[in-house]
Formats: structure tokens, C-alpha cells, sequence
């Protein structure tokens, strides 16, 4: 069990102050420029150690993203830009870090911007996170006065961090996209290679990334890369913020151990399933793009990356939705394939066409108005999609469709039985996503 | 993708004001010489928050001026991103989030609330007060269902609690923004289930880290890291035990599943053999018992 002592982000549920002198009491900014003086390399074998991966979804090692940055060059600037657009549907947890810890977020976006020679960091942020990013620019003009960072700093190293943000496109939670979007671009994604680290920002070598990853370096190197890999299981270590949302009794975010067993997380925590353990109908482990777990694999699930990727899911941004026996989870689904739909930025055919197609299915099949055959022809377009655009959006809005289909094709089938028995379509009942 | 285009009627002219030019110039130095495209995004929003909400085709075009860019170029941003409105709409623009976490917890009947009170989506009353849009996920999924009117956000909606909320906006009362069940945040409701250790906040975690580095001298990290930790961490676990044991004790739950765990632990110790860390710095509560075993052997 996780006590509070190993918890990171102690200030998550706001009951503090978010400002700089009740940051430091916490622990924030603590040592930093002793840290520094460790070095770089110091830095990148302590953030390996700590077997830190990405949380901005992917899960790639953190650490190891920081090494690829190329030697610096004359007149090629360095960029830390942060990936503070949190989109996913499920996901909440960098809010919480930016209006109540953004200290440690500043602070880490020192520390990483040193170990990648970087002098300047943007934190991008998603343009509806008004009061989010209002509180984030307080602290970073907070450090500014404090000479925690600029030009000239206590630090003794020069930096400069700005606050950036967007106006409403998921897809700029892409890399690529966030940097053409903050070029002032469209969000269109780019093709890789050339990958960020030689060709990111401006066409300088850049690191993209995510928040929570950032913000947990300081306490990780203050307290070494073996505490943090002392957490959690082998590959999938320390702790993670996980955001609970759907039917359990109290949704909330919360710092856990990787690996937590998604019943102890939930019981512990969120006051269990509404309606009883026994009530669980389905779980979406990470975030709308992974495909759901019916109740049969939420058991004694663990929820860290390999576990959830073994079964075909993902832990993604650990944002569990969670879906009781009320749910209509056709209709649940092709909400989500409408999201896809909404924010496919049109570049690539395959998913401009293909997620308006199978929203378009999945949505007939909610009703029943299908025909058998098409749920085979649905997966097959699904994999046509997946994988034959520039970035993963075409794979996450395959994903929870095929999910779908895997676990609940019984449902669909039973659906266009039930709809073509009925003789008036019309007056055929369609159930509402919840029954409040 | 959602097809976007600029309203029918659109007023003959927009200047910034004396104030927003100067917060434009500020803006643009965020940026490396030569980049001030950057700042597109951020002055396109002050031209909609200075023009009633809205973004008008004059505004895109000084835009495009002020950052010597194609009018073409601030076109496609402008109806690339969907914060952008392109058209009228209420003093108070309601932004109700219908994607599937806030479905479920009942953001359709909060529709509902909105076409009785206000109406059709994107119709502005008569008073010019109100007017609403389903948008997607707006990231507070934990306290959903929720909608963001203006810059606010309000959550933890109930059809009652919304339909009151829009009656006091449109009379121009104060209202709460936030959780309206008086959540922090988005910690659950009720009794915090993490973070009650009085220690994180006393300041005693200051300078707690460092002695792993004077101890080995900062020779070997990975070494002194081992030797520090379990002094370091002995103090808090202690007070913890002492204070909430039988609550910590209570999750039975949790430890149906700890054999499982167990299972994975072995391979995890051969890879870091010889750190007796774990058994000081994790071990010390009192939910040891199953996976105890295989740690104390370490030892």
C-alpha cells in the first residue's frame, strides 16, 4: 500500500495553497541547484533508473526520450515544450497538477530543460483550461520573481518558460501537431521521421512531454531513481495519478502505486461500483482510445502497462472509466466513435472518412438497424484504419470499436434480433446511455 | 472534423483596443524573433473575448496584419480550432460536454435542462443572455457531469442544481463555480482517502532527501541511495501505524489481491538483489503480511 510519504503530488486535491511559499514547505524547489550541479548525465541515469514511462499515454520511457536529444550546435536552439493539452476523454489529472502542484511542474521543466540543454520551455495547454492556465502563469511569475528562473537565475543556469495554449483540437495532444499548432499552424500532425529531437519546434531539436512526466522529476531525482522504481512492479514502476470517472460511488483523481489492482483502487478510494461490485458491467482502463474490459477481466485486474497491453487494452493515461449494469454500452461506444469523428483533423482519408463511417455502424447498431454481416465488415474497415494514418488518432478511434465488437458482439447480434422481430421500428424502445 | 464557417452578418471593422494591443505585444515576445505567427492562437482568443465572444472576419483579417501573415493562413486556424465561435453567441455561453464520461453520469438529461431553459443548441435568447453548445471532453471527467459557461467550469451538475445555476446566471446573481456538491477539487466526496499525513505539510519533508547524499559523500547514487532511504522513510511510516493503523488495516480487499503481486515481486527482486530498501522504505505498514515473506528473505 501506498502511504503518503511516497506520494508525489501532495497538494493533488487543492486542500493547500498552490503558491510558492506553500510549495516549498512541501518539498518543492528543494535543492534544485544541487541537483543541477550533479550534471547531466547524472540526471538521465537517475530519471533511467527510476524505469519512469511516459505518462502521456504511450508509456515510453522517459528517461531515454531525454537521451536522444542531439549534441547542441551553434544557432539550433534547444526546446523542453510540455504537453499540458490534456484531452482524452477520462483524463483529468495534469489539471489537477497546474492550478494546485505547479511548482513541481516548473521545477521539473528546469531540470529536464538542463538535461537536454534546452533554455527555454513552452507548456502547452488546452485552450479550456482557462483558470488552469491563469493559476500556472501565477506560479510561473511566482518563480520569476523569486529568480527561480529567467535569464539570470539562482539556478545559475539560463531559462525561460512560457505558457502557451491552444483553442479546442484534441488532436494537438499529438506531438507533431501540438508543435504545428504552436508554430501557429493548424494541428495537422507531421510525418515522422524527421522525429521532434532533430526537427521539433522552429525546426530545432525538441523533447515533447507530458506533464505529469515532467512534474515528478524533481521528487524522483531528490529521492533517487531506486525509490521510484522500489514502487509499482518491474517495467511499470512508481506511482501514477489515476482518474476515476463513470459509475462508481466517488469519482476522483488519486495518487497510486502502478500496478494497484483495479479493485482496491476503486473500493479504496472511489467508495466502490455503484450499485455493488457485482453491479460492473464493463471498464475502460486508460482513456477513451483503449479498447473496454468486460467485467470478467476487471477481477484481479492490475492495472500497470504490460498487464492491460497483454489483454489488448492499455493503461494509456490510467484514466479508468468505469461502467455499471445500466449501461448502454453500444450507445457508450459510438459516443466515443462521435468523439473520434469530431476531432479527426482531416488530413489522412482513412480516419477523415473512416471515423465518420463508423460512428455512422456503430450508431445504426445501438438501435439494432444493422444487419449481422456488418459487424464483420465494421472490424475490417476498423483495421483499415488503424495504422494507415500519420498518427495514432486513426488507432484510437479503431480501438474502442473493436473492443466493442471483441467483448460485446452478443449484445450487437442481440440488438438487430430483437429490432428486426419488431414489427413498428419506430416505437421500438431505445435505451438511454444511463438509466438515472 | 466539423465543417465551420463564418457567420452571415459580420460588422464592417474591429480594432483592438489600446490595452489589448499591448498584451498582443507581449504576447509576441513569448516567441523567437522571426515566429511571431505563434501568437496567432492567443490573439485570435483576445479578439473573440474582446468582440462579445465571437470571432468576426475583420478580426481575423487584422489578426493576419499584425503578425504579417496570409488572411488565409489565420483563416484555417480560426476554423481549424472549435474554440473559436464564429458566430453570435450568449453573454453566458454554455459549454455542456456530452462525451461518454459525463454521458454516464447524466450529461443527457442536462441537455434537456438547456433546451428547456435556453433552447435549441447554438439559439441565442431573446435577452441575448444565454446560450449553450454540446461540446467534447472538457478534461474534469472525475466531476462529471459537468459544463463550462465562459471561462468557469461547473461540476458535479444535477439537472435541479443546473437549471438554478442558469436561472441565477441569466439574473445576474453570484453563483459558485466549481464542484456545486462542495468538493475539493477533484478529490472524492466525503472523507479524503489519500494525502492525510499531517508530515507532507510541516515542512519536515524539506531537506528529509539529502541524506542519501551526505551519507555516501554523493559517490555512488545508486548506493547511497539504499542507506538513506529506509532512515528517511522509518519516521513517517511509524506515525502512520500509530495513527490510522486499523484504517489502513481496513481495505480487505486490496489483499485478496496482494498474492498476485507477490508473484510478480520475484523477478523484481533478483534485478535489484542485496538493497534491503524495500523492506524499510515500503514494507513498514501494516499490510505486509503476504509479500512480507518474500522480502524479508532479501534481508
Amino acid at each position: 500500500m501506498l502511504t503518503d510519504r511516497d506520494r508525489i503530488f501532495t497538494n493533488l486535491n487543492g486542500r493547500r495553497g498552490a503558491d510558492l511559499q506553500s510549495a516549498l514547505r512541501r518539498g518543492a524547489w528543494d535543492g534544485t541547484k544541487f541537483l543541477l550541479e550533479k550534471g547531466k548525465d547524472w540526471i538521465i541515469t537517475e530519471m533511467k533508473a527510476s524505469g519512469l514511462r511516459g505518462r502521456g499515454g504511450a508509456g515510453f520511457p522517459t528517461g531515454l526520450k531525454w537521451s536522444f536529444m542531439p549534441k547542441p550546435q551553434e544557432g539550433r536552439p534547444h526546446y523542453l515544450v510540455v504537453n499540458a493539452d490534456e484531452s482524452e476523454p477520462g483524463t483529468c489529472k495534469d489539471r489537477e497538477i497546474m492550478r494546485n502542484d505547479p511548482h513541481l511542474l516548473i521545477e521539473g521543466c528546469l531540470i529536464a530543460s538542463f538535461a537536454m540543454h534546452a533554455n527555454a520551455c513552452y507548456i502547452y495547454i488546452r485552450g479550456e483550461y482557462v483558470r488552469e492556465r491563469e493559476a500556472l502563469q501565477r506560479a510561473v511569475d511566482e518563480a520569476y520573481a523569486e529568480n527561480l528562473v529567467g535569464k539570470d537565475n539562482v539556478h545559475g543556469y539560463p531559462f525561460d518558460i512560457y505558457v502557451h495554449h491552444g483553442a479546442g483540437a484534441y488532436i494537438c495532444g499529438e506531438e507533431t501537431a501540438l508543435l504545428e499548432s504552436l508554430e501557429g499552424k493548424k494541428g495537422m500532425p507531421r510525418l515522422k521521421p524527421p522525429f521532434p529531437a532533430n526537427m521539433g519546434l522552429y525546426g530545432s531539436p525538441t523533447t515533447v512531454n507530458n506533464v505529469e512526466s515532467i512534474a515528478v522529476a524533481g521528487t524522483i531525482l531528490r529521492r533517487g531513481g531506486d525509490w521510484f522504481a522500489g514502487l509499482g512492479k518491474p517495467n511499470n514502476t512508481g506511482t501514477k495519478l489515476f482518474s476515476i470517472s463513470g459509475h462508481v460511488e466517488r469519482p476522483c483523481n488519486v495518487e497510486e502505486e502502478m500496478g494497484i489492482t483495479f479493485r482496491e483502487l476503486v473500493e479504496k478510494h472511489c467508495g466502490g461500483v455503484r450499485g455493488g461490485w457485482d453491479n460492473l458491467m464493463a471498464v475502460i482502463p486508460g482513456g477513451s482510445s483503449v479498447p473496454v474490459l468486460p467485467e470478467h477481466q476487471c477481477q484481479d485486474l492490475s492495472m500497470d502497462f504490460d498487464t492491460l497491453r497483454n489483454l489488448k487494452s492499455g493503461l494509456g493515461t490510467a484514466a479508468v472509466i468505469v461502467m455499471d449494469k445500466s449501461t448502454d454500452i453500444v450507445r457508450a461506444i459510438a459516443r466515443i466513435s462521435y468523439f473520434y469523428k469530431h476531432e479527426s483533423c482531416g488530413q489522412c482519408t482513412p480516419c477523415r472518412e473512416g471515423t465518420g463511417w463508423m460512428w455512422r455502424v456503430v450508431n445504426r447498431m445501438a438501435e439494432g438497424r444493422a444487419e449481422k454481416r456488418e459487424i464483420d465488415m465494421l472490424l475490417e474497415v476498423s483495421t483499415q484504419v488503424e495504422g494507415h494514418t500519420i498518427c495514432a488518432l486513426g488507432d484510437a478511434a479503431a480501438w474502442p470499436v473493436q473492443g466493442l465488437i471483441r467483448h460485446y458482439r452478443h449484445e450487437i447480434e442481440k440488438r438487430i434480433d430483437d429490432y428486426s422481430r419488431n414489427s413498428t421500428p419506430a416505437d421500438y424502445p431505445i435505451a438511454a446511455v444511463a438509466a438515472e | 472534423m466539423s465543417v465551420r464557417r463564418l457567420a452571415a452578418v459580420q460588422p464592417d471593422d474591429f480594432a483592438f483596443t489600446q490595452d489589448n494591443l499591448r498584451w498582443a505585444e507581449g504576447q509576441i515576445a513569448k516567441y523567437p524573433e522571426g515566429r511571431q505567427m505563434s501568437a496567432v492562437i492567443p490573439l485570435l482568443w483576445k479578439a473573440q473575448e474582446q468582440h462579445d465572444g465571437w470571432l468576426p472576419e475583420p478580426a481575423i483579417r487584422r489578426v493576419a496584419e499584425m503578425l504579417a501573415m496570409p488572411t488565409i493562413r489565420v483563416m484555417e486556424v480560426a476554423t481549424f480550432y472549435t474554440m473559436f465561435n464564429l458566430a453570435p453567441v450568449g453573454e453566458r455561453f454554455v459549454q455542456l460536454c456530452g462525451t461518454t464520461p459525463c454521458a454516464l453520469r447524466g450529461a443527457n438529461a442536462l441537455k434537456d435542462v438547456c433546451r428547456k431553459v435556453i433552447g435549441d443548441e447554438r439559439h441565442v435568447t431573446a435577452d441575448g443572455k444565454l446560450s449553450w453548445l454540446e461540446v467534447e471532453c472538457l478534461g474534469a471527467c472525475s466531476n462529471a457531469p459537468m459544463v463550462q459557461i465562459n471561462y468557469d467550469y461547473y461540476e458535479d451538475l444535477t439537472p435541479e442544481n443546473l437549471e438554478a445555476l442558469l436561472e441565477d446566471l441569466r439574473a445576474g446573481r453570484a453563483v459558485k463555480t466549481g464542484s456545486q456538491i462542495g468538493r475539493s477539487c477533484s478529490a472524492p466526496e466525503g472523507e479524503d482517502t489519500s494525502l492525510t499525513d499531517e508530515t507532507l505539510y510541516d515542512g519536515s519533508v524539506v531537506g528529509a532527501w539529502r541524506k542519501r547524499f551526505d551519507e555516501q559523500g554523493g559517490a555512488d547514487a545508486t548506493e547511497a541511495d539504499s542507506a538513506g532511504r529506509p532512515a528517511e522513510a522509518s519516521r513517517p511510516e511509524a506515525k502512520l501505524a500509530k495513527g490510522k493503523g486499523d484504517a489502513e488495516a481496513q481495505p480487505d480487499a486490496g489483499k485478496a489481491e496482494k498474492p498476485v503481486q507477490a508473484d510478480a515481486r520475484p523477478a523484481d527482486r533478483s534485478r535489484r538483489e542485496g538493497q534491503p530498501s524495500w523492506a524499510g522504505g515500503k514494507g513498514g505498514t501494516d499490510d505486509v503480511s503476504p509479500p512480507a515473506k518474500p522480502r524479508g528473505e532479501e534481508g
